[in-house]
This record gives C-alpha cells, sequence and structure tokens, in this order.
C-alpha cells in the first residue's frame, strides 16, 4: 500500500510530532514500505478467530476500591520541566 | 581463584560465602574494568558510590551469616530500569535528566537478594532496535571483532550494553529485557546466555514500556547455571503489575541436573527460512544432535504460521508503543521543547517529540498511529491480534502433541558491523528478530546458549523455547545443551 504525503502529514499530526515539510516524501515511503512488509498478514486466514487480549489466560485481579497511596505532590513534581506553586505548568491553553 | 571481574554469579557466591573474596573487592575489580571499557559505550550512567555502599552492606550481611542469593554479587541495569535517584532514560534524549523517584520492582527485588549495581547499560532506544545504534549516548560495541578486521561490530540490540558488558567482564551479569528478541539476540552475538521468561513471570512495574503486552524482562548471564539463579531472584508475584503471574517460583538452579533423556526435542521446520546461511544450518544440526547425544528425543515439528510472526509484531508493538510513549509530552518529565512567541501547547508537544524521540521510536510511534487510526483498526491491528493467536494455538499445538522444548537458530547470522545497516531499509533490520519474535507473541520462555564461532571468529547462538511457566525444565535443556557444546571463547580484549 502507498502512504502518500498528505496521509504521512496526518499522522505525524496525529502523533504530534513535528515533521518538517521536506522530511515528508522520505517519510511516507518508509511507511510503505513497513506498510508493504504489513500487508503479508492478509494471506492469512482468520475466518472466527479471536483477536488475542491476553496472552496468558488470566482473570485480573480485583482490590477494594480504595486509596492506598497518595500525598506526595513533590516527588510527583520533582523531575518536572516547569512546576509552579505545587502544579504542572504549561503554555497557556485557554484564552 | 579465577580473575575477579571474570567471575561466575555461581563462582563469586561460593567464594564470598566461603570468605575467600569480600564483595567491595569483586565490586573494585568492576569499577575499574568498568573505567578501562569506555570505548565499548556499555555502561552510561557509572553508581560507584551507590555500588560500594551496596557492597559494604552486602559484606556485612555475608558475616551475620544472611547471605541471599545474589548477595554481593556486582551487576550491570539496563537503562530502561528505573532505579531511585538514578537517571534512567531508557537511551531517549526525551528522558534526559530524569531521575525516578521510585524503583523498579525487579530492580528493587535483586537489591534485596544482595545485588551490587555498577551502574546503568546502553541500548536502543525505548528498547526499539536490534543494533544498540538508537541511542542518545551513541552505539554500544561488540567487545567481540571478526578475525584480522578491526571493524567495530554491534553487540546488536535491544540489551546491547548489558550484552558487551557481560561478555567484557565489566559485570558478573546484567539486566536486560525482551519485546521481539532483545535479550536473545544480544546474548547470541556475544557468546553469552539470556533467557526471556513466561509473560507475566517477572514484575513489568518501573520498567519502562515498549509494548507492554511483549515486554519481559530477564537476567543476561556467563553461562545457564547464573541465568537460573539470577532468574530467580528477579521473578515473582507484583501486586503493581495487574499481569505477573501469581504462582509460586520453583529453585530454577536445583533443576539443573544435565539429564533430558526421554524428552522431546521440536526442531520447527518453517525456521529453515530460504537464503540461511550455511553456518546457522550447521549449528542447527550439530545442537540438534548434541541434543539427541544427551538421550533427547528429536522431532519434527511444524509452527505453520511462523512467517506471519514478524509481520504481525510490527502492527502490535508499534500500536501499543504510540499508545505508551503518548505520556512522554514535555510536561511532566524529561525534555521541553523551547517555545517562541506566540507558540501554544500543541507546538510544545510537536516539538518537545520531535526533538526528544530518535528516528526509528518516531518512526514506530507513527506507524503504531497509523494501524491505530479510524478505518485501519480493524485491517491493521484486530487482524494482527487475530494472527497472534494462530501463531500461539501453533505453540500449543506442538505442546499438546508432546513436544518438551523447541530448539531453533537465535539470530540469522552472527554479529554485523556498526554502521553497516544504515542505509538499508528499517524492514532489512526488523529480520533480524525473525527467530526470536514468535516467543514474545506466543509468551512463551526462551533462552539463547552460545554454542559456536563462525568462520569469522563471531560467537553463535542456539535458542530453545519452552512450555509457559517451565523455565526450570528449559533452564536444564539449555543445560545439556551447553555442556556437549562446551563454549567457552571470549573475546581477546582490545579495549
Amino acid at each position: 500500500m502507498s502512504i502518500d504525503i498528505q496521509t504521512a502529514a496526518r499522522v505525524a499530526k496525529l502523533a504530534r510530532i513535528r515533521v518538517e515539510d521536506e522530511a515528508l516524501p522520505a517519510l511516507a515511503q518508509e511507511f510503505s514500505n513497513i506498510l508493504d512488509f504489513i500487508e503479508q498478514l492478509n494471506e492469512v486466514d482468520v475466518e472466527g478467530v479471536e483477536p488475542m487480549v491476553s496472552v496468558t489466560p488470566m482473570r485480573l485481579k480485583r482490590r477494594a476500591d480504595g486509596v492506598t497511596d497518595g500525598g506526595m505532590q513533590d516527588k510527583i513534581l520533582a523531575n518536572a520541566p516547569d512546576a509552579r506553586e505545587g502544579f504542572f505548568a504549561v503554555p497557556k491553553v485557554v484564552e | 581463584m579465577t580473575e575477579l571481574t571474570k567471575m561466575k554469579l555461581a563462582e563469586a557466591r561460593d567464594a564470598l560465602r566461603k570468605g575467600d573474596v569480600t564483595s567491595v573487592e569483586l565490586t573494585e575489580a568492576c569499577l575499574k574494568a568498568i573505567e578501562g571499557a569506555d570505548a565499548l559505550g556499555a555502561f552510561v550512567h557509572k553508581t560507584p558510590e551507590i555500588a560500594l555502599e551496596q557492597a559494604k552492606a552486602a559484606d556485612a550481611r555475608i558475616k551475620a551469616g544472611d547471605a541471599p542469593a545474589m548477595c554481593g554479587l556486582p551487576i550491570g541495569v539496563k537503562d530502561l530500569f528505573c532505579t531511585k535517584g538514578v537517571p534512567s532514560q531508557a537511551a531517549s534524549a526525551i528522558l534526559e535528566g530524569f531521575t525516578p523517584e521510585y524503583e523498579s520492582t525487579v530492580t528493587s527485588q535483586l537489591f534485596g537478594a544482595g545485588a551490587v549495581m555498577l551502574g546503568k547499560l546502553n541500548m536502543d532506544e525505548f528498547a526499539m532496535g536490534s543494533s544498540n545504534e538508537n541511542t542518545c549516548y551513541g552505539p554500544a560495541v561488540n567487545p567481540w571483532k571478526r578475525t584480522g578486521d578491526d571493524a567495530k561490530l554491534t553487540p546488536g540490540g535491544s540489551s546491547g550494553g548489558s550484552a558487551s558488558a557481560v561478555a567484557a567482564d565489566l559485570c558478573l551479569a546484567a539486566t536486560g529485557t525482551d519485546t521481539g528478541g532483545s535479550i536473545r539476540q544480544p546474548a547470541a552475538f556475544t557468546g553469552i546466555t539470556g533467557i526471556k521468561p513466561t509473560y507475566g513471570r517477572c514484575s513489568r512495574w518501573g520498567i519502562v514500556a515498549y509494548a507492554s503486552s511483549l515486554d519481559q524482562a530477564g537476567p543476561m548471564t556467563k553461562d545457564v547455571r547464573d541465568a537460573a539463579i539470577m532468574l530467580q531472584a528477579m521473578c515473582g508475584h507484583d501486586p503493581k503489575d495487574s499481569t505477573s503471574a501469581d504462582l509460586p517460583v520453583p529453585d530454577f538452579e536445583a533443576m539443573l541436573t544435565g539429564d533430558i533423556r526421554g524428552k522431546t526435542i521440536g526442531i520447527p521446520k518453517e525456521y529453515r527460512v530460504e537464503g540461511m546461511p550455511e553456518e546457522i544450518s550447521k549449528l542447527w544440526d550439530d545442537g540438534a544432535k548434541m541434543l539427541a547425544d544427551a538421550g533427547a528425543k528429536i522431532v519434527e515439528i511444524s509452527l505453520p504460521h511462523t512467517k506471519y510472526a514478524l509481520p504481525a509484531y510490527y502492527v502490535i508493538a508499534p500500536a501499543e508503543a504510540s499508545s505508551n510513549l503518548a505520556r512522554y509530552d514535555g510536561v511532566r518529565y524529561g525534555h521541553r521543547a523551547k517555545l517562541s512567541q506566540g507558540e501554544g501547547i500543541n507546538d510544545m508537544y510537536e516539538k518537545t517529540r520531535a526533538e526528544g524521540f530518535g528516528l526509528e521510536v518516531q518512526r514506530r510511534i507513527m506507524v503504531g498511529t497509523y494501524v491505530l487510526s479510524a478505518g485501519f483498526y480493524d485491517a491493521y491491528y484486530n487482524r494482527a491480534r487475530k494472527v497472534r493467536t494462530l501463531i500461539k494455538k501453533d505453540f500449543e499445538d506442538a505442546f499438546a502433541a508432546g513436544v518438551d522444548a523447541i530448539l531453533a537458530p537465535a539470530t540469522p547470522s552472527s554479529a554485523f558491523g556498526i554502521g553497516e545497516m544504515k542505509t538499508a531499509d528499517p524492514v532489512q533490520m526488523y529480520l533480524q528478530d525473525v527467530f526470536t519474535v514468535t516467543l514474545n507473541l506466543a509468551g512463551l520462555p526462551g533462552v539463547a546458549v552460545p554454542t559456536g564461532l563462525d568462520s569469522k571468529g563471531l560467537p553463535l547462538g542456539l535458542q530453545l523455547i519452552g512450555r509457559p511457566w517451565e523455565e526450570g525444565d528449559l533452564l536444564n535443556t539449555a543445560y545439556a545443551l551447553e555442556q556437549a557444546a562446551g563454549f567457552v571463547a571470549k573475546p581477546a580484549k582490545w579495549w
């Protein structure tokens, strides 16, 4: 399957990765090659096959819905590029 | 007594308990070896202070008669594991400066068992790669070289730093992780042993996520016995990882008898791929013969969907990665791009991720985004998950027919040179995982054991694949293969 430049640009946008215009043709070509490789899956008869959800059959454990951890605001913020007054700071979102 | 850094875990453990050596002596010897090995690019964050402190504590424990399995043994830790107060970057620029406030379950269990951490090890960024060339630190280098050729070779990947460090005797053993072959391929490239346990054996908590349904941690060691010792210390149930198995962990080392009489070993015919080098083919046949001589029954088996494992992997892994790596947004940790006047939050996300992620990581995130996007989810992602069901069923059928373990090559070639794959299509690099990736899709344990050298003087490894949760039996078969192969070659020191 061939991926055009518009599709490559749209995927980059969805993935929130800035790709400069001049890099898009090469990227589109790489996507096309990878998708060609993936297309082999179309040869497989998957009629009636369940898509795998969990590789080891297991029922996920449950626990009481209670607070088990917390009270560590300083630790949570310790690695933030910009933290102010106990919050993560980001560029203005709402005018 | 063996030169300290060349010691195996079992050997060093016994020497420590006997009082022939102290952990501080072992640790200092390793730290010295690491200082002299920057050319290998294996250790990317060295932690000598932590190591010496842990070594002193271990010596005190040994003296007090309280010496757990890994007590006083110096190891390296892949940069993918979060280690409290120590940079944990997954070899990515986007996590530059990140120092976790917590310890991963696996490292915490290792430290509980007395292990000493020498530092963090190089890898492919976010564990995506098969050569350890995709890394913000510069490539890790294989201590092995081709005979009469000075070219630097890759140690494989993604756990390339771990493989290089163990093969070069910079540490006694190291942690690795394996999503599509990232423990077994580098182990094979460097002549060491590496096991990926059954999915769910080791807790994934605190290990930077790549593809959560495939990722598993495991040990990379100098031999099979060491793999048994270290795996035991790494695994066990962890309530913090909902996919961690609540099953008892057997004494793996005690299961190493070398007796495999009556075992049935399957040889999957689909693994004999077109264009397989003669040397790999011979290595495989020789391995089968060794197991037969040890009393196992060798049978040809069929795993009909083998061919579709790599394409299925390159849908499922990028899909999971695109979701897992969405968290790197420049808000909570790591790198944030500098913004120009008037730029908003979307510019921040897009610039941060373009600057912080390497090209292969960007590529996989975008492929994952594409296969999950509206209109393609069924055609790609759901189809790949169905094929995954069929791949797992292939193995279940083989085991149901009485096969105890499956023997296959670990890699399609010996180590290749740094930069040699640079001009190749990304898909060419993906083919490195052709023999390893099936197990991750099926959740099965697999171990790579070095069994020979090729004509260029480079190590080659074979892979054994076991039934789920039967790592002990699998390691015993690997032990028998190791005994028969008698691989003892070491790289000549040039670094």
